[in-house]
């Protein structure tokens, strides 16, 4: 059996899901309006909590709160359920499909066979959408892929209880009512004034103060670490921005995709220019990946790498604080 | 980013049949999306990454080997695990996994264990058992 859905190929897992089902219920919404009015900009350093043998960082908010935070801006309600029970995880997921309901599913990446090699690192907090099943066989459609793909009954339990950090325990979500009429003006403006606060929050390990926390440990790592370890750390920190939840510039242009759907949406030419800017900002993400890439084809003068890679940084994070002042005047 | 400078560096992700979507600016400044096969950045820190991975299971390797650690180590590091992931799926706990990566008490298991961790490594027992620090698997 295939449910009426239609696959998209997205940037990133979450909004991607979250945009295919809601688009599938008829709410026309794009990728970056669902990052954008998700907050889904974020940034957090957790130099105690260490990943893949090295210290924790991450560009977005907790897995599922995009979604969440979305739906409640817009007032759509979504339904969440984890198991302990394997069959039992099934057997919901499979009802839903009996009721033509494509389903989203939290589940790990390392068992995911269409998944490259090189990506399937033990990271539980991947999205994806069930949308049939035909011989025993489920039909995926995973927002990060071109293509649909299918997983057997044994494969697809695998990656819905995989284990380690933020395990997915089955999670099974999908939409359940989506209101008629929508206060796009309101749901915009709350959620670009929560992405405005966390960037300039007054955490050390949040937002611009996060960033400027990481520069300053970027500069210490060769001496510290020694070189080869800061060269491993950094890859992974490269690795989260730009690969795994296209954090760095890959979110910046997300988020000035969304705000010039939302400038044009709300009519605000504001938003418009900020869009632009950010995009510049993305710009220099980018470059900053480059420049970090280069570490691993010269060998020499490595404190000095790390030293620019550093300043690098923390002119992002001067950058990033003057646009999201102005941004947070802007609505 | 424009659109004209999406890169297409073939990547890994193109390797196994995709490609990645891209939110960049066209002519008039407008954001649209473009396919992209992989970028050069991202294809280095990943190769990079992959290299320190087969390091540690070469390690870990020569380790068993030499019997300074037990095939728990060696199959961990294979399956890209930690001590804490090892640890959620067997149900044992972090601790006593750490002695059972001394080949000594490794020796004394029993095979229900033994089959915990199989099933974890998603080998045979005799696998498991008999993994002297070859480099098949």
């Amino acid at each position: 059996m295939q449910l009426d859905f239609e696959h998209h190929i997205t940037a990133h897992c979450e909004n991607g899901v979250a945009s295919n089902l809601l688009k599938n219920k008829g709410l026309h919404i794009s990728e970056p309006m669902v990052f954008g009015i998700g907050s889904g900009l974020f940034y957090v350093y957790l130099p105690f909590l260490k990943v893949n043998h090295a210290p924790g960082l991450s560009y977005r908010p907790a897995p599922g709160w995009i979604f969440n935070r979305m739906a409640k801006r817009l007032g759509i309600q979504i339904k969440r359920q984890k198991f302990s029970n394997k069959e039992k995880a099934q057997r919901v997921l499979d009802e839903n499909l009996r009721n033509n309901i494509p389903s989203g599913l939290q589940v790990g990446v390392y068992h995911l066979p269409y998944f490259p090699e090189d990506y399937r690192f033990h990271f539980n907090a991947h999205n994806l959408v069930v949308y049939g099943k035909e011989d025993n066989e489920y039909l995926i459609s995973d927002p990060t892929m071109e293509t649909v793909h299918r997983l057997t009954e044994e494969q697809l339990e695998k990656v819905r209880f995989a284990k380690g950090v933020l395990a997915p325990k089955g999670h099974i979500y999908y939409p359940v009512y989506i209101p008629q009429d929508i206060d796009w003006e309101k749901a915009i403006t709350k959620a670009i004034k929560k992405t405005c606060n966390d960037m300039l929050a007054p955490v050390p390990i949040v937002g611009v103060r996060g960033m400027r926390m990481v520069a300053r440990a970027i500069r210490k790592w060769p001496s510290k670490v020694g070189v080869k370890k800061a060269n491993y750390y950094l890859a992974q920190m490269v690795r989260m921005q730009e690969e795994i939840g296209t954090g760095g510039g890959g979110f910046r242009y997300i988020y000035s995709a969304f705000l010039q759907e939302a400038g044009k949406k709300i009519n605000n030419p504001q938003l418009l220019e900020l869009s632009e800017e950010m995009t510049k900002i993305g710009d220099l993400w980018r470059d900053f990946a480059v420049e970090a890439s280069r570490v691993y084809k010269k060998r020499s003068n490595q404190e000095d790498v790390y030293k620019k890679l550093s300043d690098d940084l923390l002119h992002l994070a001067d950058l990033e604080e003057v646009f999201f002042k102005k941004l947070k005047k802007a609505v | 980013m424009k659109k004209s400078e999406v890169p297409q560096d073939n990547g890994r992700v193109f390797e196994k049949g995709s490609r990645e979507l891209y939110y960049a600016v066209d002519e008039n400044g407008e954001y649209t999306t473009a396919l992209s096969t992989g970028w050069d950045a991202k294809n280095i820190v990943q190769d990079h990454t992959m290299q320190e991975i087969q390091e540690r299971i070469d390690k870990a390797r020569a380790d068993v080997q030499a019997g300074l650690a037990s095939p728990i180590v060696y199959f961990m590091e294979l399956r890209r695990m930690d001590w804490q992931i090892v640890s959620d799926y067997t149900g044992i706990w972090k601790w006593r996994i750490k002695r059972h990566a001394k080949p000594a008490v490794f020796a004394k298991l029993k095979d229900k264990i033994l089959a915990r961790y199989a099933d974890t490594f998603e080998i045979s027992v005799a696998e498991l058992k008999n993994y002297r620090g070859d480099s098949c698997n």
